[in-house]
């Protein structure tokens, strides 16, 4: 689940991330680019607004400066009385609706009149710059109308010298002015202003601004010495832009602040931009972007999200079902995937081997059900086989004429050895020892076989070379497996001591004499039992004195085996013997046995352990 | 909708009002007959409202007047009424003059007396532009110079006389305009007013040379408070009092700056003057600077110093506009035993 959450986390991040730098980097450069088009735009427009305002400003100005300044030519070069000059007078100001008030003022005295105007601006400018000028604003008289009066100096030639007569001046009301530069409309709270040449506010939308403060008033107020220095820029009459933001007097907001100056009469023109307002435009398309942005990167984290889904999903689903299987559980259903790509692969891979391991389950189940059936039979064939085998030491306990001790360890499997002994009569005593070939129950059923035709052929008459060929004869006769016994067969006189016997293949067993002599019984090896029909087996005679034995035993002894590889060996068992023959039967096969043991140690036992100890002991009379 | 539980308690509430009333009425008449009413007292500063006079303006709202037992009428000034006229008229008790107005005019045989110096140093300046060449007084030879007339004259022709040079005077209006558009090389500007118009126009005070005449061995002490000799004479306690309350209204400017300022603006709105903030801060500021000059005592506000009437009075004589420097104790009146009381 973690896992999961880890590669559908990563994927999402990953792609978010990247997608987000992506669109960032084209958000920022699409902002600034579109910001300075925006900007560029506005100034553009502000421009023309600008210079049309400005124009209709000249015009106004202009127009109005035409007329004193026809006037004053007309003063210089012809003669007026005062009734002529009062109906000029009067002339201009009817039919020139922006003029307000006309006036001729003389130098002292040149007419019979005197009225302290010399040290006015509009008179003493002018005279003293010898040009014509525009006054600062002022309220005219009672009306509390804002006026700007134009003056025109003019001059006579008295006495060859060009002498100031007077001055021309006509007052406008600046209304007019006041509505072109009001009519600007920036947006939503731009707004335009003008300055006279001293700085003066001569309109602002805060109408306590005009006359009573100057920009560089403000700027003191504000203590924003770069504002003062846009104000003297303005007056000097340059054209341009605020070097830094602007606050508007109306609004507070941050503006941008662009200049002309107003040529005619050197007031200046100003007009704030709110900044906020001027991006307003793009402002509200970055907030789209923005927000088409952020919903894209949602979709496209969801889709990731889900790609991932479907991919560690049905990896999910699966690891769950491999842990499943793991755990043993092969009914789990592998997801339907349809898709072909690894996904698809790995839940056919996944289903495939569900199936092969279902399938191999079910053989080895199978497989091991037969076989512990087998073994079970094995076991059971075993134990038969062990039962048919006398155990009962000492197995005639009311005869001290002999005794007789056997010892078998079986391997693993159900192997051939047998033993076996009885007595045919009271004086003869038959004693079998045998392997077949191979293991299992066909060696066991070939053993068993073997060890009940020699007890059902064994009589008192009957030689054991007689026995073995009967034998022979009838193993040979239904053995198309060709299977093969070796067994030594031998029958003792208990009475004299006399030892007939037959060796069908057999390890030839050990004479245990009395005096500690140990001699392995040879003889002519002779044909293992029950591969041919008719064979010819030998019966030997030895002779066993009181106190003589016999040792028995089956390969799995001299041929025990231990880690090293070497085998116990004939001479090993020789020694052996010698240091325990002295002991009762018992005590020689558990003696044998021991030293085995001790060989082999931890190495695996291949075969059947076989032994069988037989001592005679004569009727007793000999020995007392 | 009635509610006449409403009623009854507006009525309530009427006959309430009404007790409050005669109460209060009742106490006034009690304060009216324990106390001798409040001296009436008509005051003509020398110029229209502005924060020249923030002392006395704030003395009136400030209602120090009145807690110095006197009603006083603030007229109101300007250029075509001159204090010293409305003193000599006795349409003013109380007036603010300069020092050399009222020595011309003392010697011209009114009967004024100063009863407080408040100006101590002057505030009147000649102002060049440094662009026009002009850094020391004699680069002023020959140079166009505006001049005020009267009494602004007499400090400039006594500095240009010590420097030897001969200036082109141009008669000065109360604007600055001319000087602010080349009209003339230097301006006659009173520190408090029209330098700082000039500054407020655009121009830069490192732009400028700035000649004090109080720098140069003129220093004319301006504004001070004058009563006639006869009104002195019939009630010296109300003169006083008046000295002391307008002394006291010109601490309270000081301490309260912005607060003096509102007052002075309410004033010029009303006389319909430009009104500007920063303007009248400007010139409270340098009002503090000629009344309380730098390294002098507060305590010491509105003495006129011997030396300073001496050297007026040297001056006017020189400049031929008196025959004789009055006596200075006939001339000055010092109000520092009323000041106990």
């Amino acid at each position: 689940m973690f896992k999961n959450k880890g590669i559908a986390f990563k994927l999402v991040l990953f792609f978010t991330l990247s997608s987000a730098a992506i669109f960032a980097a084209i958000f920022s450069y699409n902002y600034l680019v579109s910001r300075r088009m925006i900007q560029k735009g506005i100034e553009d427009n502000s421009a023309n607004l600008i210079t049309t305002t400005t124009s209709r400003i000249e015009v106004l100005l202009t127009s109005t400066q035409k007329v004193p300044q026809n006037t004053a030519y007309l003063l210089e070069n012809t003669n007026y009385d005062e009734a002529e000059l009062f109906k000029v007078i009067y002339a201009i100001v009817e039919k020139n609706p922006e003029i307000y008030g006309a006036a001729v003022a003389f130098e002292p005295y040149a007419l019979d009149r005197f009225y302290d105007y010399f040290h006015w601006d509009w008179y003493q400018i002018p005279r003293e710059l010898e040009q014509p000028q525009w006054t600062e604003p002022y309220f005219g008289e009672g009306g509390g109308v804002l006026m700007s009066s134009y003056a025109v100096p003019f001059y006579r030639v008295v006495d060859g010298t060009r002498r100031l007569t007077g001055v021309v001046v006509v007052d406008i009301s600046l209304e007019e002015l006041r509505k072109i530069v009001s009519s600007i409309r920036i947006l939503r709270s731009g707004y335009g202003f003008l300055i006279s040449k001293n700085g003066t506010f001569v309109t602002h939308p805060i109408k306590e601004h005009i006359m009573n403060e100057t920009i560089f008033s403000i700027a003191e107020e504000r203590k924003d010495p770069m504002l003062r220095e846009t104000g003297r820029r303005m007056i000097r009459g340059e054209t341009g832009y605020s070097t830094g933001s602007v606050k508007s007097a109306v609004t507070g907001k941050t503006c941008i602040m662009t200049y002309v100056p107003i040529k005619s009469n050197g007031w200046s023109l100003g007009v704030l931009f709110p900044h906020d307002e001027l991006m307003a435009d793009i402002t509200n398309l970055n907030h789209v972007v923005l927000a088409l942005g952020v919903t894209g990167l949602v979709l496209l984290a969801l889709a990731v999200v889900f790609i991932a889904r479907s991919i560690t999903k049905p990896l999910t689903e699966m690891a769950d079902i491999a842990g499943r299987i793991g755990t043993g559980d092969l009914e789990a259903q592998v997801p339907m995937v349809r898709t072909k790509d690894e996904v698809g692969k790995l839940a056919s891979a996944l289903d495939c081997m569900k199936t092969s391991l279902k399938d191999y389950i079910r053989e080895i189940t199978d497989t091991t059900a037969a076989r512990q059936r087998m073994e079970s039979e094995l076991k059971i064939a075993r134990n038969i086989q062990m039962g048919i085998l006398p155990k009962e030491f000492p197995p005639f306990p009311d005869r001290k004429d002999f005794d007789i001790h056997a010892l078998t360890i079986p391997a693993r499997e159900v192997g051939g050895d047998f033993y076996d002994f009885f007595l045919i009569d009271r004086d003869h005593l038959c004693i079998v020892i045998g392997d077949a070939s191979g293991k299992g129950i066909p060696a066991a059923i070939f053993m068993a076989f073997t060890k009940t035709l020699i007890k059902a052929k064994a009589s008192v008459s009957i030689q054991t070379g007689m026995l073995m060929e009967e034998v022979n004869d009838e193993l040979s006769k239904g053995n198309p497996a060709d299977m093969f016994i070796t067994v030594f067969c031998a029958i003792l006189n208990t009475a004299t001591g006399e030892l007939r016997y037959t060796n069908g293949g057999h390890n030839p067993p050990v004479i245990i004499r009395r005096t500690g002599d140990l001699n392995y019984l040879d003889g002519p090896g002779e044909l293992v039992v029950g591969i041919m029909e008719g064979t010819q087996y030998t019966t030997r005679t030895l002779v066993l004195n009181p106190g003589d034995g016999l040792f028995l035993y089956t390969d799995g002894v001299t041929e025990a085996m231990n880690a090293a590889g070497e085998i116990f060996s004939t001479d090993r068992l020789k020694d052996v013997l010698a240091t325990c023959a002295d002991g009762d039967v018992s005590g020689i096969t558990a003696c044998v046995g021991g030293a085995i043991n001790d060989f082999c140690k931890d190495a695996s036992q291949y075969d059947d352990i076989t032994m069988m100890a037989v001592r005679y002991e004569g009727t007793g009379s000999e020995n007392g | 909708m009635t509610d006449p539980k409403r009623r009854d308690y507006s009525g309530r509430k009427v006959w309430a009002r009404a007790l409050l009333f005669l109460v209060l009425v009742l106490a006034m008449s009690a304060v009216a007959q324990g106390q001798p009413a409040l001296k009436k007292i008509t005051f003509i500063p020398q110029w229209s409202p502005q924060a020249q006079f923030a002392g006395y303006y704030a003395a009136y709202e400030k209602g120090i007047y009145a807690r110095h037992g006197l009603n006083v009428k603030i007229l109101r000034g300007g250029a075509h009424r001159p204090s010293s006229e409305l003193l000599e008229k006795g349409e003013a008790d109380v007036a603010t003059i300069w020092l050399s107005t009222a020595l011309q005019k003392r010697s011209g045989g009114v009967r004024l007396v100063n009863a407080a110096q408040v100006v101590q140093r002057s505030s009147l300046m000649l102002v060049a532009k440094k662009s026009r060449g002009i850094r020391r007084p004699e680069d002023l030879e020959g140079k166009k110079v505006g001049l005020w007339g009267d009494d602004f004259r007499i400090q400039p022709t006594a500095f240009f006389k010590k420097y030897g040079v001969t200036v082109k005077v141009v008669p000065q209006s109360y604007s600055v305009n001319l000087f602010l558009r080349d009209g003339v090389d230097a301006a006659s500007a009173m520190w408090y007013n029209e330098y700082h118009t000039m500054l407020n126009a655009g121009i830069n005070a490192d732009e400028l040379t700035s000649f004090f005449y109080s720098d140069y061995g003129l220093n004319f002490p301006e504004d001070g408070i004058y009563v006639m000799e006869e009104t002195l004479k019939k009630d010296p306690k109300a003169v006083c009092a008046f000295v002391n309350a307008s002394l006291e209204g010109w601490r309270w400017a000081f301490d309260h700056p912005e607060e003096a300022i509102d007052i002075i603006l309410k004033y010029m709105v009303e006389a319909n003057v430009p009104a500007n903030k920063v303007h009248q801060r400007w010139m409270l500021e340098r009002m503090k600077d000629v009344i309380i000059p730098s390294g002098s005592d507060r305590a010491a506000m509105g003495v006129l110093k011997k030396e300073d009437y001496e050297r007026v009075g040297k001056e006017l004589k020189e400049g031929g506009l008196i025959a004789d420097v009055p006596g200075m104790d006939a001339f000055a009146f010092t109000c520092a035993g009323y000041v106990q009381k």
